[in-house]
């Protein structure tokens, strides 16, 4: 304790005196330019290498992108992920140390509509975004927010594919690729013919002016900025999802840091996401089947990705977002922020420290037979956290809830167990649909449709929904999606008692195959 | 004394400002210029950039282009031409 003390003191009492001769820790000769952790100072030059390497290294270790894969970089036009394409541009280069292999494209969803901004506003910074990925040469989409209300139901259910061991099939599709094109280089530029319609998005009539206005009187029905911001994030990656489905990728990188997954990881555990954290804040999010979503950037703190992109002036947009000069206590989301950045000032290990926790949550294996598959969340796609027996702290979060509501509101209409919407006769396939529509509409209790979300959903979807004063405007993808699911499980349970298992024990609720 | 400041967004818009400090008996220091830019540059919402006499956490600042943490933090006594950058690494992602 002596020691500590002793050190501290002289680090605070003369810190002039070491800085100007202060050498790199890594190469010894040069003189340091930043500070990476206490006691880690580095030169510029080691400083590029030890930022390279890390991206490299995060991807071989994990062996999760084949090479000639396509991989859809989700950019935001922050530093973040625009460190992430400066990466990718440097590792696809020809003179590239072990080049990364796969195929890149390049997706970028304009909020704007949310912020309010003028169509020229959008105009301007769309065409900012355009010239930017315009320079690296890869296939790139530019898409309005509004683009979530045209999705598919099918974007909310994940797509199984037959799974080989992952680990076999990597060092064989490497192998394989290394003999057939041993010269053949993967240039993405010279294939110009991946470049879909979507890339002129800049086109004032793609963006309909009533789809604007339903998003915006969608998220005006929200009433607190942290529901706002985990809708948007719901209905971001949806779209994601689905761009890049449809345009043929099977991977997503993000570009989430350290810093942001730390805490993300602390704010998700105030949303009531603590079921989901290990699947939220991991390299590998595999909860859409078909596309993995990865996450490149999380071993890099916001100070190494900020001085890397200052020094070696990497292009970023700066984009105002919904969070943007808010105060601290504006939502659950910016309070964890401001309180993890605070606390990093004093103690520099506290965002390495909590992502080093974050790194022990594993994520449960997908391998599952889809006719037990658990029932996913509708909304974020993950495993129903709300399933639990009557002893546990969610049952008496409801049972306090339904004890201390008088009013009534859209969802808790729902709660009581009259309010059922129970079709009178039972739904056939041609005309199930309009007449579960039909019977909707007349049980509804509060103008909007009672139909059973909250069922639909995981605990922190749930809270979210319930934040909102209506869910009339919510896409319509989602409205469809939620009456299929409660139809199908509205008749298993009806047909319940006739259905035969395997063991031939009673039936328990399966999932939708 | 001569200095440049760059920063992105609160300087009125304005990245790159060459500024000319009133010369005073004590040599300038980092924590009296955070005090003077709030006072002199910053048109609205100050306490997004400084807070108390130091910046505000999540943004970084390089002295000649060199993290400042090396150069001593707020103690730095400024010298003529001196190059100081402002970055803020919380928006972006």
């Amino acid at each position: 304790m002596c020691q500590v003390d002793e050190e501290y003191n002289g680090l605070l009492e003369s810190p002039v005196a070491s800085s100007a001769t202060k050498k790199c820790n890594k190469c010894k000769e040069t003189t340091a330019a930043l500070v990476l952790k206490p006691g880690e100072s580095l030169c510029r030059g080691c400083f590029k290498e030890h930022f390279v390497h890390k991206f490299r290294a995060m991807l071989g270790k994990n062996r999760i992108i084949f090479p000639g894969e396509k991989v859809l970089l989700a950019v935001s036009g922050g530093s973040s992920s625009c460190a992430m394409l400066n990466q990718v541009q440097e590792g696809l280069g020809q003179n590239a140390h072990k080049k990364l292999r796969f195929k890149p494209g390049i997706v970028y969803i304009d909020e704007g509509c949310l912020l309010g901004q003028s169509t020229e506003k959008r105009q301007k910074t769309m065409a900012q975004i355009n010239s930017l990925f315009k320079m690296t040469g890869f296939p790139h989409h530019i898409i309005p927010l509004e683009m979530v209300l045209n999705l598919p139901p099918s974007v909310l259910e994940p797509v199984h594919l037959a799974t080989d061991d992952p680990a076999g099939s990597y060092k064989e599709a490497v192998d394989h690729f290394m003999q057939s094109s041993p010269v053949h280089s993967v240039d993405p530029r010279v294939d110009r013919s991946e470049l879909s319609a979507l890339t002129d998005a800049t086109n004032p009539q793609l963006i309909a002016e009533a789809q604007t206005q339903t998003l915006q009187e969608l998220f005006s029905r929200v009433k607190t900025l942290t529901a706002k911001e985990d809708l948007l994030h719901t209905l971001r990656r949806h779209l994601l999802v689905s761009t890049a489905r449809t345009e043929g990728y099977s991977k997503l990188m993000l570009g989430e840091n350290c810093t942001r997954l730390a805490v993300k990881l602390l704010a998700n555990i105030a949303l009531g996401r603590g079921a989901q954290l290990a699947v939220d804040t991991a390299f590998c999010d595999p909860r859409y089947g078909d596309i993995v979503a990865v996450k490149p950037m999380r071993d890099y703190t916001a100070k190494e990705i900020s001085l890397y992109n200052y020094m070696w002036n990497v292009p970023y947009v700066f984009i105002p977002s919904l969070e943007t000069k808010t105060a601290d206590k504006s939502s659950i989301q910016r309070l964890t922020e401001s309180f993890v950045v605070k606390l990093q000032v004093d103690f520099p290990s506290t965002v390495s420290t909590i992502y080093r926790t974050g790194e022990k949550l594993q994520t449960a294996s997908v391998t599952e037979d889809i006719e037990r598959a658990p029932l996913k969340c509708l909304f974020c796609m993950c495993t129903l956290d709300t399933a639990l027996g009557e002893t546990s702290a969610f049952q008496a979060t409801l049972i306090s809830e339904q004890l201390s509501n008088v009013g009534t509101t859209p969802m808790q209409a729902s709660l009581r167990p009259d309010t059922q919407t129970k079709c009178g006769a039972p739904c056939d396939q041609q005309d199930g649909e309009e007449h579960c529509q039909a019977q909707a509409v007349c049980c509804s209790h509060k103008g909007g449709d009672s139909m059973n979300l909250e069922s639909l959903l995981c605990y922190s979807c749930q809270q979210t929904v319930k934040d909102m004063t209506s869910v009339e405007f919510l896409p319509q993808y989602i409205m469809s999606e939620a009456q299929r699911r409660n139809r199908r499980s509205q008749i298993r349970h009806e047909i319940s008692e006739f259905l035969l298992t395997e063991d031939g024990d009673s039936p328990s609720i399966k999932a939708d195959s | 004394m001569a200095v440049i400041l760059r920063a992105e967004l609160l300087f009125d818009g304005v990245k790159e400002h060459h500024v000319t400090l009133p010369s005073q008996s004590e040599p300038w220091n980092m924590k009296q210029l955070l005090v003077w830019i709030g006072q002199n540059l910053l048109k609205e919402r100050p306490e997004l950039f400084v807070q108390g006499d130091d910046v505000r956490p999540g943004i970084l600042v390089l002295i000649n282009d060199a993290d400042w943490e090396l150069m001593g933090q707020l103690d730095y006594e400024l010298q003529d031409k001196d190059n100081v950058v402002f970055i803020s690494t919380l928006h972006g992602g």
